[in-house]
């Protein structure tokens, strides 16, 4: 007991201080936006200056405050998107525009326009089911779908811009005679924070001035909204109007407060609110420091509704019964925002896509285990740890090198006393088909000797500083300067340093992981980088934070793909992230802590992130700080293994905690649950094609999945799957029984281990021992497995398949199998890939082709198939194989469970037949 | 002769027919003209379902050569290296684990036969081992033959020093008793010295007064009547006892007893000690010193000179200390003099004075009587003290050597000559216990309770005993944080090695 208390205090230690980091009433504009709202002072459009260009409508909108109007604009978009930009008609200077989140420029679609029956304007599609309709005075803008209004932007008038203007000193002596009506006190002007803003010893300079921008949107209906990574908080995401907004900067937060608000390694600002019969995503690009409010009233009162069906020609069809209120406020840039319009979720899913990409197909082995520790201190360690692997036969597919790998913390370079032979050690790992994972960050030594410093600095390609120099900041190595990943020419050379004649001791199986790319700076305001510093195309920091870690993992990518001429598909996990990063690669939650509730957080967290488009994300198993009890890992691994990327990670001052630590017992759950997870790897890499090509999440919450039953919607203890396995694991220390939630009314939901089945719609007690991982597959699908399991993924590819498949109340089935070689773009390029089908009705079960374009030859067979909730014993059991012999195949069926196993069936997985029941 | 019919017999074996993956022992269980049981008994198949790829026993036991049950064992009969037992989920991984390569025979790679070469390896290694085991044997036998002789002395020294402990017990007996016998007439000599110069300095201080009494008398009385009178008194206002600044008459009188005048015997004998502390003479500006209560300074004997202080190295450790607390101390070490004292000197033995004694205060030297007794006494305090630390001297060897015996230095006391010894351990953690296994405890040394580490526990350190023929440490790492790991070789970890085998020219199995 004592030492469980002093292990809580230890770690109690090392929690956050939060006072290094704002909250909101330390932020400026956010200060400004507050009072100057509270004052209100409504922007009007200026409907007889509207103008249709090519692409979008243009108008102008002007309140008393601003001199000059503002330049509205509309755009239609492929796939029910609209998007609205906002931006100074013009400038002083130009405004940063986030460049490189959107795949391309998106297409656009015609908006037919036609005056409303208020002297307000509609834009409709071409089909017509979607319009906006603009109202002139005041300024607002309502989204109608099918009549129905869905959003309404700027109703609560929080419409902010602030116009860049010339320095006071400037305008001082320009114009002398000015008055001085715009003057602040001294007081008044610190407070205000126009021109420099204090936060503890650090002072902002703000050569530009103001220039923060709001907005509200008001969802009609909608009480269930998500999204806005990266925080640990609840999935759906709470009411801030007794708080702290949602706080959208990019900041290196060791041992962060669970249950926060604060922003921690990544952001991406895109929302999504879901209600029964739709789902809208609102996606606002920018990459400045970004806060969210937001505002969920249960009923509205009636006044609003009337003025909603007056203002709107349109009449509310359906009660308008709740409201969420959003408003983004962001300190620079534009006003760029997408309103994605579903109206599904997959919709939703698919729209977002469209605009910022798809996930990334990972090579195969990333979906595997990987063991990982700050640090494994040289070649002697790795051998040892790898050997371990084998030796208590656990799966893995990685070793990973954390910072003390290198010489001094010069990445790139090897410690050539502990890894004095780095290609040898990577033999090692290729002869059981493992990789090593190396990190690189972004932070570079300042040291004239060392290459990639006198290199970068010789081209200029570091960050500069307010006064022009490299900026210069501490970080692992000491003082070091940061890449400019900004720049095309940096990330250019950043990528060609990963050549493997560049490169030293790097090989083919060496893979990338970038941290710290918030950026972190010990000792910078807020752990970061000055916001004045300055990027390529002399943009300010401040304008672009929340997208430099997006950069770095983009130029490592870039470089991993280019080292092997474009063949191979890179690996590269990072910390930071933005919009878009999931095309990249992989992102994990950083710095968590080893507790109960850490692994319990990890669930929202994950599913988060992964209706955000980042499928590929993970939280590191056993907790980074502190040091794990047995239990606690045991069921972090359970966890872990059913989530998408699976790493065990533990900082330096703890103890050792590889799997076989713990005591026989404790190793062999561990191994157990690391086996299920090599198992379902064919279900994964199926799961992450669907992501890659169709948007579809891996990892989703419920209400994706149930998008019809509201009581799927705030559900985060438990989550789908794709759309076959519902998981919910063990966060509760001691547990003996947990509640799981299987939804559904017309569904039958099967126990993945006993078979034992109930029907949706009904919570379920479900008795737990230390070796139980609550899954539940869906009646319905089909999943495919591995039978049996190799020491890494590589040492599997000819094992044979399972499938699983479990009947929906109809009896029937359905599931995909993806298949490739698991490393290479040729499933791009040359359609080198294997799509099949399973299909289960009327007692026959056939495997079809899914995708005729794809070719794969594979010599695995299916051996095994698991029928789950047949009622009735056969008689018999034929397969037909493509040449249409007809063979018998022998079964087992279990009457108690309902369960058929068909055995020793050996056809190949690649081709068609068909497996008949009587 | 007796080479060739050992080896037949083994090549034979090889031959027996076996289904892939069996071990020769186990080949029995697997007869193909009978169905095939399960070795754990659980199931039985016909003998084609044997490596069939499908699993059908629990136990794996069906599928020894192929990759089909979860928990099967592949046997590799690695000729020319060590058999080998692997988990059959590594056939055909396309992974080579055994040495002969049998394990991959249908993954589309080929393995290497290695087992030849790693076999001459593996022998030569164990013959270098083997080579090493012997000479750090030898080694440990001397070493142990060392300690046995080393304890043996140490023993006898031991008891040496039981047994003159003993005696000196005696003589410090002896010497406490003669001390004490020599203190008691040092003591009266000297409380007797004491007490005289104590009285002699009533008696001068009596005399001061009187004539200080007298004095004053003199001085008050103006009109030389040999009586002082209310008058004459009143001319001393200082002596005022009300208050009011002037001396009424009636507080005069009350001054003089009652009485209107005095004469010099009862002024002196009453009336002065009620005046004294007030009265100021007429002819000394300021008024005569009250005499300080002599300080009962005693003549030094053999007063130590007060050391003078270098402690210099203090003061470099508190440089280290403070260098990083910057400035202010600095400065204010700055401003000490060269040769002050520096701060931490400890106070000086001789007590600062306010006034200096007059020299009748001090104490007269002690007469020649006395001073012989004080010296007596001394010298016999002398003798005991320095007997009294030999005394403990012994006892501290007895205690070091006892501990020294009675240590544990393994079963033989081969780890004897590692005690007090330093090999590159610089964590400061201190000896916790033999750390292997049960079965063999002696094959690691665990250290406990090292300097702590930030945001760490505490070091500690285990050392891995290895056979070898020098005392050197091969490695240190650093496993967990803070908990290190050294491999020392020492001939005191060499096992007896096995009986010179036969030489054996031919012989390729390990």
């Amino acid at each position: 007991m004592d030492a469980a208390e002093k292990e809580e205090i230890s770690v109690e230690d090392e929690a956050v201080d939060k006072n290094i980091f704002k909250d909101c009433s330390k932020i400026a504009f956010y200060r400004r936006q507050k009072q100057r709202l509270s004052k209100k002072s409504t922007y009007r459009a200026l409907l007889d200056s509207v103008t249709e260009g090519k692409e979008s409508t243009r108008f102008q909108i002007i309140n008393e405050a601003a001199k000059v109007p503002l330049l509205a604009e509309v755009y239609g978009i492929e796939g029910n998107i609209f998007r609205l930009k906002i931006n100074e008609e013009t400038p002083l200077k130009p405004r940063y525009e986030v460049p490189d989140v959107l795949t391309s420029k998106p297409s656009t679609v015609r908006l037919i326009s036609c005056s409303g029956d208020t002297g307000g304007l509609v834009l409709a599609n071409g089909k017509g089911d979607l319009k906006c309709h603009i109202t002139a005075n005041p300024f607002k803008i309502d989204l109608v779908s099918e009549e129905e209004v869905v959003m309404s932007i700027n109703s609560l008038g929080q419409l902010y811009f602030e116009q860049l203007q010339i320095p006071p000193k400037q305008r001082a002596t320009k114009e002398n005679e000015e008055d001085t009506s715009d003057d602040t006190t001294q007081e008044n002007q610190e407070e205000l924070g126009l021109w420099e803003e204090k936060f503890r010893n650090f002072v902002d300079v703000k050569d530009n001035g103001p220039a923060s921008i709001g907005l509200d949107f008001s969802l009609h209906g909608f009480e269930h909204v998500y999204g806005i990574p990266q925080h640990a908080e609840s999935h759906q995401l709470k009411n801030t109007s007794d708080g702290d907004a949602y706080r959208l900067y990019n900041l290196d937060v060791y041992g962060y407060k669970i249950h926060d608000k604060m922003g921690i390694y990544g952001s991406v600002p895109y929302l999504l609110a879901h209600k029964l019969g739709r789902t809208l995503g609102i996606f606002w690009l920018n990459a400045s420091e970004t806060l969210v409010e937001i505002n969920t009233s249960g009923d509205t009162e009636p006044a609003v509704k009337d003025a909603l069906t007056q203002t709107g020609p349109v009449a509310v069809k359906q009660k308008v019964r709740s409201q969420t209120d959003v408003h983004w406020m962001s300190e620079s840039g534009i006003i760029d925002v997408f309103l994605l319009t579903g109206p599904t979720p997959s919709d939703v899913f698919k729209q977002y896509s469209y605009l910022t990409g798809t996930q990334a197909m990972p090579p195969l082995f990333s979906l595997g285990y990987h063991q990982c520790r700050w640090n494994y201190e040289d070649e002697h360690d790795v051998k040892a740890v790898d050997a371990g692997f084998d030796e208590h036969d656990i799966p893995y597919d990685v070793m990973w090198l954390d910072i003390e790998h290198t010489e001094g913390k010069r990445y790139f370079t090897w410690d050539k006393k502990r890894f004095p032979n780095p290609k040898r050690m990577q033999e090692l790992l290729r002869s059981k088909k493992r990789k090593l994972v190396v990190i690189s960050d972004p932070h570079i030594k300042i040291d004239p000797d060392y290459l990639v410093y006198a290199k970068a600095k010789e081209q200029g390609f570091f960050v500069r500083n307010h006064e022009g120099g490299d900026f210069e900041g501490v970080c692992w190595p000491g003082l070091s300067s940061y890449l400019d990943f900004t720049s095309p020419k940096v990330r250019e050379w950043y990528s060609s340093l990963f050549a493997f004649s560049v490169y030293q001791g790097s090989t083919d199986i060496l893979h990338i992981w970038n941290d710290m790319n918030e950026p972190s700076v010990f000792r910078g305001p807020e752990l970061t980088m000055q916001k004045n510093a300055i990027h390529h195309g002399n943009w300010e920091h401040r304008e672009l934070h929340n997208i430099y870690g997006f950069y770095q993992q983009m130029a490592t990518a870039e470089g991993l793909i280019q080292r092997s001429k474009g063949k191979e598909r890179p690996f590269v996990l990072t910390r930071s992230f933005f919009a878009g990063s999931q095309r990249y690669g992989a992102v994990w939650t950083g710095d968590n802590t080893a507790k109960w509730s850490y692994l319990k957080i990890s669930i929202p967290m994950l599913l988060t992130l992964s209706v955000t488009g980042i499928s590929f994300c993970g939280a590191d198993v056993g907790g980074f700080i502190g040091n794990p009890k047995a239990e606690l890992l045991v069921r972090w691994y359970q966890a872990g293994a059913y989530q998408p990327f699976f790493r065990g990670h533990a900082t330096k001052n703890t103890k050792r905690r590889e799997p076989w630590l713990f005591g026989e017992e404790h190793t062999r759950l561990i191994q157990e649950a690391i086996r299920e997870r090599y198992t379902l790897l064919p279900y994964w890499y199926s799961l992450f094609y669907s992501a890659h090509v169709a948007s579809q999440p891996v990892m989703r919450p419920l209400w994706v999945e149930f998008p019809d039953e509201v009581e799927t919607f705030g559900v985060e203890d438990e989550y789908m799957l794709g759309s076959a396995l519902l998981v919910h694991p063990v966060t509760e220390p001691k547990a003996t029984v947990v509640d799981v939630f299987l939804p559904g009314s017309s569904e039958v939901w099967y126990d993945s281990k006993t078979f034992a089945h109930w029907e949706g719609a009904c919570t379920v007690k479900i008795p737990v021992a230390l070796d139980t991982i609550p899954v539940f597959q869906r009646g319905g699908s089909v999943v495919p497995i591995k039978t049996t399991i190799g020491r890494s993924t590589g040492c599997m590819t000819d094992s044979p398949y399972g499938l699983w498949v479990a009947l929906s109340t109809k009896g029937s089935a359905v599931g995909e199998f993806y298949l490739d070689d698991g490393h290479s773009f040729q499933y791009l390029h040359q359609k080198q890939f294997l799509h099949r089908k399973f299909s289960f009705a009327s007692g026959v079960l056939i495997n079809s082709c899914a995708d005729k374009r794809g070719h794969y030859p594979s010599k695995c067979v299916v051996e095994q198939i698991l029928v789950l909730g047949l009622k009735k014993q056969p008689s018999s059991v034929t397969s037909h194989s493509p040449d249409g012999k007809a063979q018998p195949v022998a079964f087992t069926y279990c009457a108690k469970t309902s369960t058929l196993n068909l055995e020793k069936f050996s056809l190949n997985i690649g081709a068609d037949w068909k497996v008949q029941i009587q | 002769m007796l080479l060739v019919l050992l080896l037949l017999p083994m090549c034979w074996a090889v031959e027996v027919k076996r289904p892939r993956g069996v071990s020769l022992t186990n080949h029995h269980f697997y007869d193909e003209s009978k169905p095939f049981t399960c070795l754990d008994g659980s199931a039985s198949v016909p003998f084609d379902q044997v490596n069939d790829d499908y699993c059908d026993c629990k136990d794996g036991s069906d599928e020894p050569g192929t990759a089909a049950c979860p928990n099967g064992s592949f046997h590799c009969t690695n000729t020319g290296y060590k058999p080998l037992y692997i988990s059959s989920r590594w056939v055909n991984d396309g992974v080579c684990d055994c040495c002969d390569g049998t394990d991959e025979y249908n993954s589309g790679i080929v393995c290497e036969n290695t087992c030849k070469e790693k076999g001459r390896k593996e022998r030569e290694t164990l013959q270098q081992m083997a080579e090493v085991t012997r000479e750090g044997f030898r080694l440990k036998k001397i070493l142990i033959e060392d300690w046995k002789r080393a304890r043996e002395e140490k023993q006898k020294k031991l008891t040496e020093l039981q047994a003159g402990k003993k005696s000196l017990e005696d003589q410090v007996e002896l010497l406490r008793t003669l001390k004490e016998e020599a203190e008691k007439p040092e003591k009266e000599a000297k409380d007797q010295h004491r007490k005289l110069w104590e009285e002699q300095l009533a008696a001068s201080k009596a005399q001061r007064e009187q004539e200080l009494a007298t004095s004053a008398f003199q001085e008050l009385d103006d009109d030389m009547d040999g009586a002082v009178s209310v008058a004459e008194l009143q001319t001393h206002p200082e002596l005022d006892t009300d208050g009011d600044g002037a001396l009424s008459e009636g507080e005069a009188q009350t001054l003089l007893g009652g009485d209107t005048q005095t004469d010099a015997a009862s002024f002196s004998d009453r009336i002065w000690a009620a005046i004294r502390d007030k009265y100021r003479s007429e002819v000394l500006p300021t008024d005569l010193p009250s005499p300080p209560a002599p300080a009962l300074t005693e003549p030094r004997e053999e007063q130590p000179p007060v050391p003078s202080q270098p402690a210099e190295e203090e003061d470099e450790e508190e440089e280290e200390t403070e260098e990083e607390e910057g400035g202010e101390e600095g400065e204010e070490e700055d401003s000490q003099v060269p040769g002050e004292q520096p701060k931490e000197t400890p106070p000086p033995v001789v007590p600062p004075q306010t006034a200096s004694p007059t020299e009748e205060d001090k104490m007269p030297p002690y007469d020649e009587q006395t001073q012989a007794f004080i010296n007596a006494a001394q010298e016999a305090r002398n003798k005991f003290e320095e007997a009294e630390r030999s005394l403990k001297d012994v006892e501290e060897s007895i205690r070091n050597l006892e501990q020294e015996i009675s240590f544990d230095f393994g079963p033989n006391g081969e780890f004897a000559y590692l005690y007090s010894q330093c090999y590159e351990l610089t964590t400061n953690d201190t000896w916790g216990s033999w750390a292997g296994p049960d079965h063999d405890k002696f094959s690691a040394m665990k250290y406990e309770q090292g300097t702590g580490c930030w945001q760490g526990p505490n070091r500690s350190t285990t050392v891995r005993l290895l056979c070898g023929k020098e005392t050197v440490v091969t490695s240190t790492t650093e496993p967990s944080r803070c908990e290190y790991l050294m491999e020392l070789m020492t001939p005191a970890a060499c096992p007896e090695p096995p009986p010179e085998p036969p030489a054996s020219g031919n012989h390729d199995e390990l």
